[in-house]
């Protein structure tokens, strides 16, 4: 965009008597301008910068309740200036909506002129074409018409006048330029509409579990604006299995060769129920709501019996990963429902368990080769959970923590099938069974399509605006001879070698094989 | 899902890459001798080779330089009339030794792009995969890209002053590579398992190159004089620059919308902010600042260089310093402990 063509129109500005109209035209000038838009552009590359350096909500919500419990007067000083929330912050938007109305500000009168210049006729040729950056005498013989044809035949636009034509072509570097920045605009358009209209949210589902596409079944539901619940595509699934498989020898043992997960998918309540592989890469697509596998790890199935001795947990715990080379786990159980008193389970998941020196034990590789839970805190006492306060399943908050009753600590790991009797009567811990769990990602963007035939139109356009020329060519047959002369208006471009071309099309037309002799 | 690996493959891609480095290197010496006793070049605008001499160039030099390499002992420098004659003036005829130097710098980058793009196909042959599948791949074929472009430039452009800075940078990235960044030849993340590999990370491996070559230019052109110097005017350095960008900005903007359906497939979104997208992102707006300023009355110039460099480093930042920074999504690098 070069803007500076639209500054010139009126007169210089006359401070003292500037009214409203005045500094309304004087901002909208200001703002079209290319300077502005050329520091509004390095601004918005700016303002990203701080949301690579400190951790985002939406894409790392961990990372930053971590930075407030570290330093959580720094973090209350860095969210007053959105820096958790740097792409939804009202300076961000400020910078990238002034880039965009500079931009349209820009296109469009641009878009006016170019459609005037595409009706317009060729300008008609200088007096002096020696004067031009290209010029050569051609062979006397050449007539007007002979001229214009050959030039057509090149596909240039053509005039002529009674000794004279003119030609020019690449008009589509204009077109280009002006359409990348329309399909710029497209792309902020597509963005929006799936801000506004799409939702994203995340379960996390047990091997066994079923999932159905309600708002309460997601763990996390983030809606856009325009979301009501009742427009969830109806589409339900259970996790029949999850496979994981990885390398077992060498340098990279442990590292991930392939994982997926079988569902048994129904499309909608009536639908047929259908299997489907879900991969990474591959996610399950219900009418354009698309479900991704995003990670994975371990839910050890335990049978809790408490001190009354009625068994008052039963079932898979979801652990989450502290290592991820070898899926050695955290689990957390809360259970409010045993009596006398509830009781709260820390443990270690090891799926492939190895002694260390010391009395100490860990993970090796991440397959459940000899898979043990580790109860290293059981504790009785109030766990706090009916007070109103939320509190995360995967953690017992440390000042409820303090005032529990301590069963026992660091118990021998257990195998599956083996069994950890609490001390005092106070009930036992079984390891049943190991099963699997993956987190999936569900999410709806209807501005996905638009944005991609946006951002597409922008990489075609771009191409043509950077690689074709606007070239004039002019011819003038006098009683001297005929001599051609021609400009680029694009600077940088090596218009010599085309305009040699370009003559020797005129002066040998007829011959089809110029254009190619090179 | 292969998890075989040849390792006679593996290992000879691993020897081949450390030709490469060797080739590289005695590359940029026969590049820098060329440019440190050959033609002095003036630094005043007005004597700056322009439009004729690069056109007269164009059609020829792709054959001389064919021929250079063929007949690289002979000696007859037949890569060196064209840029002669791209040198609007030269003030004295430099001797016969200095244009051989030249010859043979540009025989051996090719060989050593040659054993280069044999060392990242041996490794690709061994691995079954895509071979930019961890960051020491990515270095190792942005090199090459880097090296293939100005290769490529050099057949139809006089821009051999480029060798030396070219060859020393892919030689130095290579070895840096090398040592740092080695991992043995093996199965890549399974999130890699895509074709989108060979379309989003080929199309930056691409642009990376050409920008690397833009990147030597705008380095050249601030640290070169007014006065006469060997090296190239400061209009050839941004016309060389603003080649490689015109070319690089949408193959860039391609792999990040590449980049963006991939992200849909395997994460759930198209554009998440991500550290790794946040600096593509930046190196995007940078460089099509770069492309206004050019542009612009009284961006020109130095400001338009800057401008550009402050690009390319957020390029390389992106590279480099947001896989050991941040950690985020596209932590595919595999760095050694």
């Amino acid at each position: 965009m070069t803007a500076t063509d639209t500054e010139t129109k009126t007169a210089g500005p006359r401070p003292a008597k500037l009214g409203a109209v005045g500094w309304a035209r004087w901002f909208w000038r200001t703002l079209t301008s290319m300077r502005t838009a050329l520091i509004l552009l390095f601004l918005f590359a700016l303002a990203s910068v701080p949301g690579s350096v400190w951790p985002q909500r939406g894409v790392s919500d961990g990372k930053v309740a971590q930075y407030y419990a570290d330093s959580p007067e720094l973090a209350e000083w860095l969210d007053r200036f959105w820096l958790f929330d740097v792409f939804k912050a009202p300076w961000f938007a400020a910078i990238y909506l002034l880039l965009f109305v500079s931009l349209i500000g820009c296109v469009l009168p641009r878009t006016a002129a170019h459609l005037r210049e595409l009706r317009r006729r060729p300008p008609a040729a200088p007096r002096n074409l020696s004067r031009l950056p290209q010029h050569a005498v051609l062979d006397a013989d050449l007539t007007v018409e002979e001229a214009a044809g050959r030039l057509r035949r090149l596909r240039f636009r053509v005039d002529t006048g009674p000794d004279w034509v003119a030609a020019e072509k690449g008009y589509l570097k204009e077109t280009g330029n002006l359409l990348f920045h329309v399909a710029l605009v497209g792309v902020l358009v597509a963005v929006g509409i799936g801000a506004l209209y799409g939702y994203r949210g995340n379960v996390l589902v047990v091997e066994g579990d079923g999932f159905a596409n309600t708002v309460a079944a997601y763990d996390r539901y983030t809606p856009g604006r325009q979301v009501s619940a009742e427009s969830l595509e109806p589409f339900s699934f259970t996790l029949k299995d999850f496979q994981a498989t990885y390398i077992a020898q060498g340098e990279k043992r442990g590292q991930a060769l392939d994982y997926a997960a079988t569902l048994a998918v129904h499309d909608s309540p009536e639908a047929p129920e259908r299997t489907y592989a879900l991969k990474v890469n591959e996610p399950l697509d219900v009418n354009g709501t698309l479900t991704y596998l995003i990670d994975h790890g371990y839910a050890p199935t335990l049978r809790i019996t408490d001190g009354s001795g009625q068994v008052a947990f039963e079932g898979a715990v979801p652990c989450l990963v502290v290592q991820p080379a070898t899926f050695a786990s955290e689990c957390v159980i809360k259970i409010p429902d045993a009596r006398p008193e509830q009781l709260g389970i820390l443990a270690a998941f090891l799926p492939t368990t190895v002694p260390l020196q010391g009395g100490e034990w860990t993970s090796v590789f991440p397959g459940a080769a000899n898979p043990t839970v580790q109860v290293y805190g059981a504790f009785a006492g109030d766990l706090g959970m009916r007070n109103g306060v939320p509190q995360s399943v995967y953690e017992i908050p440390a000042e409820v923590l303090k005032k529990l009753r301590p069963l026992t600590m660091k118990a021998e790991p257990l195998a599956v099938g083996e069994k950890l009797d609490l001390p005092g009567g106070a009930g036992s811990i079984e390891f049943t069974g190991v099963k699997e769990w993956i987190a999936l990602q569900i999410s709806h963007d209807p501005g996905r399509l638009p944005a991609l035939i946006a951002a597409g139109l922008a990489t075609v356009a771009v191409v043509f605006s950077l690689t074709v020329r606007r070239r004039r060519v002019w011819v003038r047959i006098g009683d001297g001879g005929a001599e051609a002369g021609g400009l680029t208006r694009t600077e940088g471009g090596d218009f010599g070698e085309e305009f040699a071309e370009i003559v020797a099309a005129l002066n040998h037309g007829s011959n089809p094989g110029v254009k190619d002799a090179r | 899902m292969p998890a075989e690996v040849d390792p006679g493959l593996a290992a000879l891609s691993d020897q081949l890459i450390l030709v490469t480095v060797v080739l590289y290197a005695i590359a940029m010496i026969g590049y820098a001798l060329d440019l440190a006793f050959g033609r002095t070049r003036s630094g005043s605008p007005a004597k700056a080779a322009a439009e004729p001499a690069l056109a007269a160039v164009g059609a020829g030099t792709a054959a001389s330089a064919e021929a250079g390499a063929a007949a690289a002992p002979g000696g007859s420098g037949s890569g060196t009339p064209a840029e002669a004659a791209g040198d609007g003036g030269a003030e004295k005829a430099p001797p016969s030794w200095v244009m051989r130097a030249g010859t043979a710098a540009t025989v051996l980058a090719w060989l050593g792009f040659a054993v280069n793009l044999g060392s990242v196909l041996t490794r690709g042959l061994a691995t079954g995969r895509w071979p930019w599948g961890n960051m020491y791949e990515f270095v190792v074929a942005m090199c090459l890209a880097a090296m293939g472009a100005f290769l490529l430039m050099q057949l139809r452009y006089p821009v051999r002053f480029l060798g030396a800075f070219v060859s020393a940078a892919a030689g130095l990235g290579i070895g840096y590579a090398v040592h740092s960044l080695h991992v043995a030849a093996g199965p890549a993340m399974v999130a890699l398992n895509s074709y989108w590999i060979a379309i989003h990370v080929s199309a930056a491996i691409i642009a990376s190159g050409l920008f690397i070559v833009a990147g030597a230019c705008g380095v050249i052109y601030l640290i070169r004089h007014d006065a006469a110097d060997h090296l190239p005017t400061r209009q050839e350095l941004e016309r060389v620059a603003h080649r490689a960008i015109v070319i690089g900005f949408p193959i860039w903007t391609f792999a990040v919308i590449a980049g963006a359906l991939w992200a849909d497939k395997a994460w759930g979104r198209y554009w998440g902010w991500d550290p790794k997208e946040i600096w593509a992102f930046i190196t995007w707006i940078v460089y099509a600042g770069y492309l206004h300023a050019r542009a612009t009355a009284g961006w020109k110039g130095r400001a338009a260089t800057a401008v550009q460099l402050v690009a390319f480093a957020s390029l390389l930042f992106n590279l480099i310093g947001v896989n050991i920074f941040f950690e985020g999504l596209h932590s595919y690098a595999e760095l050694p402990d």
